[in-house]
């Protein structure tokens, strides 16, 4: 750097101030947009502050917060058992595997471990909670680009779904189904022809999905190559799940982690794609609603017999430790940090949920973008509001 | 004549008679569309049914929903209070248009409003009146969404203002004529290469045109995929955002009375109108044509006109929406360029004929 006479310097920022004030004068003035709390896109009430130029975004900064309901404060005057009812109401459209997760959590400290039919059965239920919620995502995001018909597709087969859920768990969206070392019930008798049926409807409903949607040349133009996030942004911002996947991150804790659960029992694929943008991952999720109907098929098929609970004490006290549990649940990598301290309930619960992480990409990915754009981005981005703020 | 039997009425006996002409032509148009294609082949569609408890299979659905509109309250937001007038103007001005427009339509050889000799050049102007309308509606509501909305809607029907025009001009060219009156007899009294069993309607002719016009009619009605306006998903509605009640309303009335009229326009300019071909009767003039066409003609039009809807309405159910820039590319770049070369071959081949 060199060194600068007094006058030099005030010859110098006399300049700057001119630019300044040239500036200044010249620019427009850019408007503040809340997207938000209240808006059709937001699915819940994220708020989204953006700074537009016309309708350029300039700067955009998500303000979670709106639906806060202190769920890791609530759970440290619960008992383990009670703890399930409060987790599934997280992620609200694949409330079971939210459950998944703290049980899996809770059992590794009590070193207990459900036995072989308990863990099929986990499996089918996480898996068919992820194809409710990510086909409902497949109709949402035609209502987001302006199509209204998918979304009306989209309930009616989630609808079949449900019902499954309801037919083994008693609750449609609060299953509130999994036990320390097993589940609450078998599943009941005709599940398993009904489940096949069901399977085959909504692998149909992805072939419709994908005619009407996906091959749209609106829609390829609407999302190819709109937010893209390239590999090492989406590792740096801690994404994961489908939205990591899309951007060629080859990463499934289904698969990577050694869980007592039923993945590794079938035969299926990680799905990826290496664009990275929001045509990516709504494809990458479209195909995984389809790998995960083969999955519940398979598991069907090779469902073991025997008890769905294993021996545990009647009033629950988890040994003192500390343990992180965490699953590929439909949006993403879900954990739970456990801390106990012997009690009947747990000392302190962190929970680590997709959607917090995934919306940080925010502000990075809608610099520059127009406003039908942050629909998109938003809509691929694929966020529950209650998996936000918890 | 019915003409002559017109005559005889006084003067404000006819006006009140084309007024209310006006409010049937206008209203009729919309409420069935409204009922057939936004209630019930939507729903159809989506795998439901919609609306099936006002009336049988929820045919009086639309009176309920007028009902409901008339009873809330004529909200002005604080922010747009001290432009109260304007806000309030907007929606009749969006409506007036559809009424400016419904006056040039011939729905029969005698029943029509007024014969202009440059019908369809004074409705392409009149058309564009409801985007002061919806500029106004935008700017007044003093709402960020709606402002947006306001500009989008524009933008865009100026851009799909100038396809419209030029799509017309085939057909001007060939009927020689802008009276619509004269368009029909055209088509009903034309014959294709000596055959004159189906007359000469101009989609055959003048199918690229036709094709450029319902695509800029669909943009002009601002139905997805050209929706930007409206798009309840990002701008919650735009420039309606703040309506509520019976002004609302009125948007509502606007927007399905606009596409029954220009159904009803596009269906004069190439499908051949109220008419039948005259062949079929032995008629050869407009005067030689008998008297119940007076009331079939209109029949015929609003059947052509369902029809027409029915692709918009079809179109509207099953397409996401375009980008504001990917819209006016594809008006700039894509439709003007064809309508202009349809321009060019219509005119090489009506002087080479």
């Amino acid at each position: 750097m060199t060194m600068l006479g007094d006058r030099q310097q005030l010859a110098y920022i006399a300049s700057q101030a001119a630019d300044a004030r040239v500036n200044v004068e010249l620019e427009t003035e850019g408007m503040t947009l809340n997207i938000g709390p209240q808006h059709p896109a937001t699915h819940g009430t994220l708020r989204i502050i953006a700074r537009l130029d016309g309708e350029q975004v300039l700067w955009a900064e998500p303000s979670a917060g709106y639906m806060h309901r202190g769920y890791e404060k609530l759970t440290e005057v619960r008992t383990y058992p009670q703890v399930t009812a409060l987790v599934n109401r997280i992620d609200w459209l694949g409330s079971f595997a939210n459950e998944v997760p703290f049980i899996l959590g809770a059992e590794k400290l009590m070193g207990v471990e459900a036995p072989a039919r308990a863990q099929h059965i986990r499996t089918i239920l996480f898996e068919l909670s992820r194809i409710a919620n990510v086909s409902l995502f497949l109709g949402d995001l035609g209502v987001q680009l302006g199509a209204v018909t998918p979304v009306f597709f989209a309930f009616r087969d989630r609808e079949y779904v449900l019902n499954l859920i309801e037919g083994a768990t008693g609750g449609r969206f609060h299953p509130n189904f999994d036990r320390i070392g097993g589940l609450k019930d078998d599943l009941p008798a005709g599940f398993i022809e009904e489940t096949h049926s069901v399977m085959k409807k909504l692998r149909n409903f992805c072939d419709e999905i994908e005619n009407l949607l996906f091959g749209n040349e609106i829609f390829q133009s609407r999302t190819r190559g709109i937010g893209v996030i390239p590999k090492d942004v989406a590792l740096q911002y801690g994404l994961s799940g489908a939205n990591l996947r899309a951007s060629g991150v080859d990463w499934d804790l289904r698969r990577d982690q050694d869980l007592p659960m039923a993945w590794n029992k079938a035969d299926w694929k990680v799905i990826t794609h290496p664009d990275g943008d929001s045509f990516a991952r709504c494809w990458v999720r479209l195909q995984e609603v389809r790998e995960s109907t083969k999955i519940v098929d398979q598991l069907l098929d090779t469902l073991p017999a025997g008890p769905v609970m294993a021996k545990v004490p009647k009033i629950i006290k988890v040994p003192e430790g500390e343990a992180f549990v965490s699953t590929e649940n439909p949006l993403g990598e879900m954990g739970y940090y456990v801390v106990s301290q012997g009690d009947q309930g747990p000392f302190r619960v962190k929970i680590r949920s997709a959607s917090f992480n995934n919306i940080s990409i925010v502000p990075w990915l809608l610099k520059g973008v127009y406003v039908p754009d942050i629909i998109t981005i938003l809509a691929s981005l694929y966020f529950i509001l209650g998996d936000i703020d918890r | 004549m019915l003409a002559a039997l017109l005559s005889e009425i006084p003067y404000w006996g006819q006006s009140l008679l084309r007024v209310l002409g006006g409010l049937v032509a206008v209203l009729l148009p919309a409420g069935t569309v409204v009922y057939l294609f936004l209630f019930k082949m939507m729903s159809f569609m989506q795998s439901r049914l919609g609306p099936m408890e006002a009336g049988p299979y929820g045919s009086m659905q639309l009176f309920a929903e007028v009902g409901k509109w008339l009873q809330k309250e004529d909200i002005v937001p604080d922010a747009a209070a001290p432009e109260a007038r304007i806000f309030k103007l907007a929606p009749l001005i969006v409506l007036a248009s559809t009424f400016l427009l419904v006056v040039v339509v011939p729905f029969g050889p005698d029943a029509l409003f007024t014969n202009f000799e440059t019908g369809i050049f004074y409705a392409l102007a009149v058309s564009s009146v409801s985007v002061l309308g919806i500029l106004i509606a935008g700017w007044s509501s003093a709402n960020k969404y709606s402002l947006l909305g306001g500009l989008r809607a524009a933008g865009q029907l100026v851009a799909y203002e100038l396809p419209m025009v030029l799509a017309v001009v085939g057909v001007v060219i060939q009927a020689g004529t802008m009276n619509l009156q004269q368009i029909v007899v055209a088509q009903n009294t034309g014959s294709i290469f000596g055959f004159d069993g189906v007359g000469n309607p101009y989609v055959i002719t003048q199918f690229v045109a036709f094709i450029v016009f319902m695509i800029a009619v669909q943009a002009e009605l601002t139905q997805t995929p050209f929706d930007m306006p409206i798009a309840e998903s990002e701008l919650v509605s735009g420039y309606m955002t703040e309506y509520s009640g019976f002004r609302f309303l009125i948007f509502f009335i606007g927007e399905f009375a606009t596409a029954g009229v220009f159904s009803m326009i596009a269906s004069i300019l190439f499908l051949g109108g109220w008419g039948v071909p005259f062949s079929w009767f032995g008629w050869t003039t407009i005067d030689s044509i008998d008297n119940w066409m007076n009331v079939g003609g209109p029949l015929i039009l609003f059947t052509k006109m369902l029809v027409l809807v029915f692709f918009i309405m079809w179109i509207r159910f099953s397409f996401p929406r375009f980008r504001e820039d990917q819209l006016q590319r594809f008006a700039w770049k894509g439709l003007i360029p064809i309508a202009l070369a349809n321009i060019m071959l219509t005119a090489v081949l009506k002087v080479a004929f």
